[in-house]
């Protein structure tokens, strides 16, 4: 892909992102925030790759640890994120109807 | 224009899933009913972006490919190359997302829904700090993400790493500021350093200058100190905001965690992590508008902080020489009984005093009396968006008794009770009649409309965050119940049963 594919990703997922967000009704803010930022841990995607690397330089074998932790950061988030977005969620009830 | 051997389209295509199920989770906010499913959509992506990811990073190198005489990698194949490539790697990172994980789900399931608001923050910091490390690992292993020819970084791959780095590093340490205030371990007052405004605007135009000028020189020296330098801004930045502009710190902060992700996104050409970053950076952006215009400020005056901390101190005691009414449980509850409609209003005192719960067990009491019960959210209750409708939430009050400002303000005036616990400048009159308040203009409850008013407050010495005098607490139809909201509420409940 180049630069200019990317970027018009970019701006049209801006777009997308600020009609969906204007949705979202203002009772689910803090769920929006959990998942939120369970999603953005998709830089673990990076992680990955730098953790999967073949490591012969020294600098790549610090680039290994380094997404290594990444990796586990990200986790913690990723995991975390959802399970607490799912655990709001789960409180959120209607009226009884008698 | 520049780059790697570009991926396989079937794995293109499988970020684009992913990236589509992220736009789909948060388009299920838009209600209760259907958030349950955009949660599982969320999920859903997350799994397809890593588990692509794990393939692609452990898919057969061309040469086994060739030693094998095949152009297509067979199942058999796929397993015996990862074995012999020693993709020891492959352990390692398993156990990596094993510990993340078990930390994730604990935390996730012990936290209390009042703690929530550290929790994200807390959150926000970890993703802040995954940004920087993957952007040194680009940094150190180029070649790995394909950015690279003959040791030299591509000038544009410069710019995005060095952004992600610079902005994850600013995410890392706001947000642990952020947690550190929220959390109680350091004070909410604003910290003011002297010409923090100098300080602050340097800093940030040496960051610029040191991306602009790794263009040039990708020597380490130019990516560690500008690194360096966004974690101290990410400290700077925070420290003199004050406690109750928090919900606009964090929703920056969320901000600011997407935009990282997405400048890593263009590193690794990555559809999922570009539309991810997108939408969450521009989902912090949208609640911090809110926020701010939540309390008739710039976003401009809150980044600049010194507005209201926590423990502002009761400004002159002349003004709580002016006469108030105090009330007690009983006359409360008497008050209530004979309501046709109690309006109730929470605030972060609320939260402090974790009295959702008796709150509840009092609205069900006045329910079997006839008494038609709401709740009313002003957008700033609280320590973070939505902060107020989670805590009722998890003390199962239904969501559809619970209502946004502008969806109820116009009931207070046929309203017999307005009862407001822990809420304070979110219903100061003063804000719509004296020009010469701090608050002038901020959008608030009109509780004063109602025929009563019951204001929980712990004693009449202190003000809100604003540090501002309440007028509600002197007019004629407002009687103050002067104690610790759970206690008041609890003794409420006790009267009415």
């Amino acid at each position: 892909m180049d630069f200019i594919t990317i970027l018009s990703i970019f701006v049209l997922a801006c777009f997308v992102g600020y009609y969906v967000v204007w949705s979202v009704t203002p009772a689910l803010h803090t769920p929006l925030m959990a998942v939120t930022n369970a999603i953005s841990s998709v830089i673990v995607v990076g992680a990955l790759i730098a953790a999967a690397a073949a490591s012969e330089s020294l600098g790549g074998s610090t680039s290994t640890w380094l997404g290594l932790a990444a990796v586990a950061l990200a986790s913690v988030n990723i995991f975390g994120g959802f399970a607490v977005t799912a655990r709001m969620l789960a409180m959120y009830r209607k009226k009884e109807r008698r | 224009m520049h780059h790697g051997p570009a991926a396989p389209p079937w794995v293109m295509l499988a970020y684009l899933v992913a990236g589509v199920c992220f736009i789909l989770a948060l388009r299920g906010l838009s209600s209760p009913e259907s958030s349950r499913r955009g949660n599982r959509f969320g999920m859903a992506g997350m799994a397809i972006a890593v588990l692509t990811t794990l393939l692609v990073v452990s898919y057969p190198s061309r040469g086994i490919l060739e030693a094998a005489g095949v152009e297509q990698c067979s199942v058999s194949l796929y397993f015996e190359s990862c074995l012999r490539e020693g993709l020891t790697n492959l352990a390692w990172i398993g156990g990596a997302i094993a510990i993340g994980a078990v930390i994730g789900l604990v935390t996730a399931r012990r936290i209390a829904m009042t703690a929530m608001p550290q929790l994200v923050a807390a959150f926000h910091s970890l993703v802040g700090l995954a940004a920087v490390l993957v952007a040194a690992a680009a940094y150190l292993n180029p070649e790995a993400f394909g950015i690279a020819e003959g040791g030299l970084i591509y000038p544009v791959s410069r710019v995005e790493m060095g952004l992600g780095a610079a902005i994850g590093a600013i995410t890392f340490s706001g947000s642990v500021i952020a947690f550190l205030k929220l959390n109680g371990n350091m004070s909410g007052k604003p910290i003011l350093l002297p010409l923090r405004h100098v300080i602050n605007l340097g800093t940030l135009a040496a960051i610029l200058g040191l991306i602009a000028w790794f263009t040039q020189d990708q020597d380490p020296w130019v990516f560690w100190t500008l690194t360096g330098l966004a974690f101290l801004i990410g400290f700077l930045l925070i420290i003199p905001i004050g406690g109750a502009d928090m919900p606009v710190v964090v929703s920056m902060l969320n901000s600011y965690s997407g935009w990282a992700a997405a400048a890593m996104g263009f590193t690794l050409q990555n559809s999922a992590m570009i539309i991810t970053g997108a939408l969450v950076g521009s989902s912090g952006a949208i609640l911090s508008y809110i926020m701010c215009r939540a309390m008739n400020r710039s976003f401009i005056s809150v980044i600049a902080g010194g507005f209201g901390g926590d423990a502002v101190a009761g400004a002159g005691g002349g003004a709580t020489d002016r006469p108030w009414k105090r009330g007690s449980a009983e006359d409360a509850a008497f008050l209530m009984k004979q309501a046709e409609q109690v309006i109730i209003v929470p605030g972060y005192g609320m939260a402090v005093a974790q009295a959702q719960h008796a709150l509840r067990e009092m609205g069900d009491l006045l329910k079997k009396e006839g008494v038609g019960v709401k709740y009313a959210i002003h957008p700033v209750a609280g320590r973070m968006p939505g902060h107020m409708n989670v805590l009722l939430a998890e003390a199962n009050v239904p969501y559809d008794e619970v209502f946004e400002l502008e969806d109820i303000n116009s009931e207070f005036a046929r309203t017999d009770v307005a009862f407001v616990i822990g809420a304070n400048d979110v219903t100061n009159p003063a804000a719509k009649t004296d020009k010469t308040s701090p608050i002038y203009g901020m959008p608030v409850l009109d509780v004063e409309k109602a025929k009563t008013v019951l204001f929980i407050k712990r004693s009449m010495g202190g003000v809100g965050y604003a540090g501002v005098d309440n007028e509600l607490f002197y007019r004629d139809n407002t009687m103050m119940l002067l104690a610790d909201a759970k206690k008041m509420v609890e003794e409420i409940v006790k009267s009415l049963g």
